[in-house]
C-alpha cells in the first residue's frame, strides 16, 4: 500500500483507510482479463439501482400515500409536475431494466458457474437481492392505486393464506392490517418500499460486493487466476479493475442505456407489460380486471404458480421454483465450473431451462387456456428438472479439460 | 488484559445470562411493532352490516353489493336452475358442504340459501381473493364446453356453480363462502346479521 506523507490525502488515510480501501477494490482488485459480454450485467445492475433510489426520492416529494390520494396523485406527477412524467418513467421502466440486467447477471452465473465453490455466498448474497427486488417491485406496483395494483396485491397477499392451522388467515390479515386490501396496506406498503427494503438491497449490495472482491471474480473459463501469478504476485491473468474494467464497462453502460432511453421515451407502457392498462383505471375492490397478469418480470413464477390445479400445491411450487435456486451450488456437482468445458447434457439443459423461463415468463402474462397450461405445465417440468437432476448429469457427464491460462481476452 | 486466574465457567455463564436477558427484552421490544400491524380500531369499527334492496333483481339477474369493502353476490335464480343442481354433484369437489367454515348453519343445504332462490355469496374467489365474473347463461363458455352457469373466476380459472360450489379441476379448493346475513321483510337483505328480524 502507497501511503503518502504529509499531504491531505496521507492525513485522511491516518485516520480513515480511503486509499486502502479504494486500492482493494478499483485499482488493484484484479479481475480476469477475459471477460466478455455477460459480465457486464453486474455493474448495469447498480446502475439501475441508483436509478430506483434517485427517482425513487423524487417521486416520493409528490406521491400521496394513501387510498384516496395515491391514484390522482401519480396523475398529478404525469401531468403537472415539472418533467414529473420523466422522473415517473425513469423510475417504471427502470423497474424493467433492473430486472433485466439481474437475469442476465444470473444467466451469466449459470452459465460459467460462477455460484461454485469457493462462490457461494456470492450467490446466497445475490439470491436474497433478488428475493428483496421482488418484494419492493410488487410493492412499488401497488403504491399507484390501479385496479392491477389493488388486485395484484389481492392474489399475492392471498398466497400466504395457504398456511394451515388458522395462521395463513392471520398472517394476511396482518400484513393487509385490514380485513381487505385498503389504505392501510398501501401506506405500511409505501414505508416498506421507500425506506425498509431499500436499506436492505444496498447492504446486500455490500456484502455481495465483499465476498466478491474476498475471493476473486469467476470467468468464463471457470480458471482460477490465483493459481498463476507473477513475481510481485499478481495474478498473470489479471487486469486491474480501474481503469480498465470501469472504462470496458462505460461501454456497456452506454450501449445499455440507449436501449433503455428508447424504450423509456417511445414505448413507456411497453405495450401493457411494464404498465399494464387495467392500472390506468383507479383501485376498485368491488370489481376484477377481467385479465389479471403480473408485469413481465414475475411472469415465469405466477405461470408456475397458475400451472398446479391446487391452492397449496401451487403455492409450494412457486416457492420452491424460487427456493430452489438459492441451493444451486450445492447441486452442481460437476468438477469444472464454465459450461464451456462441462458435457453436453449440461449445455443442452441450460439452453433448454433458458427457453423453459423465458416461455414460462411469457406465460405468466397471458389469459390461462388451456393450452398455455399444458405449455405452463411442461416448462414448470423442465425448470425443476434442471436443478433437480443437475446432482447426477453433472457427475455422469464426461467434461473437457479445463487450461491453465484462460482463453481469449484483451 | 492479563487472562490469568479466569474463571472461563463463571464467564460463560455471565455472558449467556446477559445474551438471554437481552433477547428477552428484544421480544417484548418487538411486541408493539409486530402488532401495529393488525388491523386498527378504525379497520374494525368498518364492518357495519349492508342493507341491500333485492324487490329488483330478475330471475337470472344478479346484484353486487359492498360490505365490509368486499363484494357480496346476490343473484336471483330461476327454479329450472335450481332443479339442476343436484345434477352437477358429480362434477364438484364439496357437493355437500362438508366444509362447515364455508357457510353459516342456515345456507348448509343444497340451495346454500335461506330462500331458496336468492343466492348470497361473498365474491371473493377461495383460491386467490380474487373477484370472479358471473356467467349465467347455460352454453358453452371458453373455459368450460358444458357450462351449466355460475361464476368463473378470471384470475387463475376457477369455476363455481350457481350455489357457488367449485367445480372439480379448479385451483380453488373450497366453495365460495356465504356471509352472514338475513331478511328484513320480504325485499330487504341485510347482510353481516344473522337473525331474522321481519
Amino acid at each position: 500500500m502507497s501511503k503518502q506523507q504529509n499531504t491531505l490525502m496521507g492525513w485522511i488515510d491516518d485516520r480513515l483507510p480511503v486509499t486502502q480501501t479504494y486500492e482493494k477494490h478499483m485499482s488493484k482488485y484484479y479481475a480476469p482479463k477475459n471477460f466478455n459480454f455477460w459480465y457486464f450485467f453486474g455493474v448495469l445492475s447498480m446502475m439501475m439501482l441508483a436509478n430506483q433510489i434517485l427517482t425513487g426520492v423524487w417521486l416520493t416529494m409528490n406521491f400521496v400515500p394513501s387510498a384516496e390520494g395515491a391514484f390522482a396523485s401519480v396523475e398529478y406527477i404525469m401531468r403537472d409536475v415539472e418533467w414529473g412524467w420523466l422522473i415517473r418513467y425513469l423510475h417504471s421502466t427502470g423497474a424493467t431494466f433492473f430486472f433485466i440486467a439481474v437475469y442476465l447477471h444470473m444467466m451469466r452465473a449459470i452459465l460459467y458457474g460462477s455460484y461454485q465453490k469457493p462462490r457461494e455466498l456470492i450467490w446466497i448474497f445475490g439470491m436474497l437481492i433478488y428475493l428483496a427486488l421482488m418484494a419492493e417491485a410488487f410493492m412499488g406496483y401497488v403504491l399507484p392505486w390501479g385496479q392491477m395494483s389493488y388486485w395484484g396485491a389481492q392474489v399475492i397477499i392471498s398466497l400466504f393464506s395457504v398456511i394451515p392451522f388458522g395462521i395463513g388467515d392471520a398472517l394476511t390479515e396482518w400484513i393487509r392490517g385490514d380485513f381487505l386490501i385498503s389504505g392501510a396496506t398501501l401506506n405500511r406498503f409505501f414505508a416498506l418500499h421507500v425506506i425498509a427494503v431499500p436499506l436492505v438491497i444496498v447492504m446486500l449490495v455490500v456484502l455481495h460486493l465483499l465476498a466478491l472482491h474476498e475471493v476473486g471474480s469467476n470467468n468464463p473459463d471457470g480458471v482460477d487466476i490465483k493459481k498463476l501469478k507473477d513475481e510481485n504476485g499478481k495474478p498473470l491473468d489479471g487486469i486491474p479493475f480501474h481503469p480498465y474494467y470501469t472504462v470496458h464497462d462505460l461501454v456497456g453502460i452506454v450501449v445499455f442505456l440507449m436501449i433503455f432511453c428508447t424504450v423509456l421515451f417511445f414505448f413507456p407502457e411497453g405495450n401493457g407489460f411494464m404498465l399494464e392498462y387495467a392500472n390506468f383505471e383507479p383501485a376498485n375492490g368491488l370489481k376484477t380486471p377481467a385479465h389479471i397478469a403480473p408485469v413481465w418480470y414475475f411472469g415465469a413464477f405466477y405461470a408456475i404458480l397458475r400451472a398446479v390445479p391446487d391452492k397449496l400445491l401451487g403455492v409450494i411450487a412457486m416457492a420452491a421454483a424460487i427456493a430452489v435456486l438459492f441451493v444451486l451450488p450445492w447441486l452442481d456437482r460437476s468438477p469444472v465450473k464454465s459450461w464451456r468445458y462441462k458435457g453436453w447434457i449440461s449445455k443442452v439443459f441450460i439452453v433448454v431451462f433458458a427457453a423453459a423461463f423465458v416461455e414460462l415468463t411469457w406465460l405468466g402474462t397471458q389469459p390461462a387456456n388451456d393450452l398455455n397450461t399444458f405449455l405452463a405445465r411442461f416448462c414448470s417440468v423442465i425448470y425443476f428438472g434442471f436443478f433437480l437432476l443437475m446432482p447426477f448429469y453433472t457427475r455422469m457427464e464426461k467434461t473437457k479439460p479445463v487450461p491453465e491460462r484462460v482463453t481469449g481476452g484483451h | 488484559m492479563s487472562q490469568d486466574g479466569v474463571n472461563k465457567g463463571r464467564r460463560t455463564l455471565l455472558v449467556g445470562a446477559t445474551a438471554g436477558v437481552g433477547a428477552v427484552g428484544a421480544g417484548f421490544l418487538a411486541v408493539p411493532f409486530v402488532k401495529s400491524w393488525l388491523p386498527s380500531e378504525k379497520a374494525k369499527a368498518a364492518g357495519a352490516p349492508a342493507k341491500v334492496d333485492i324487490s329488483k333483481i330478475e330471475p337470472g339477474a344478479m346484484l353486487t353489493a359492498a360490505w365490509r369493502g368486499k363484494p357480496v353476490y346476490i343473484a336471483r335464480r330461476t327454479q329450472e336452475t335450481l332443479d339442476n343442481l343436484p345434477a352437477l354433484n358429480g362434477r364438484l369437489k364439496d357437493p355437500e358442504n362438508s366444509n362447515k367454515e364455508q357457510q353459516p348453519a342456515y345456507a348448509d343445504n343444497i340451495n346454500r340459501s335461506r330462500k331458496p332462490e336468492f343466492i348470497v355469496l361473498l365474491g371473493v374467489c377461495t383460491h386467490l381473493g380474487c373477484a370472479p365474473k358471473y356467467f349465467a347463461e347455460v352454453q358453452p363458455e371458453a373455459f368450460d364446453a358444458n357450462w351449466q352457469g355460475g361464476w368463473f373466476c378470471p384470475c387463475h380459472g376457477s369455476r363455481f356453480d350457481l350455489s357457488g360450489r367449485v367445480f372439480n379441476g379448479s385451483p380453488a379448493a373450497s366453495n365460495l363462502v356465504v356471509p352472514p346475513y338475513s331478511f328484513e321483510g320480504d325485499n330487504v337483505l341485510v347482510i353481516g346479521v344473522d337473525e331474522e328480524n321481519a
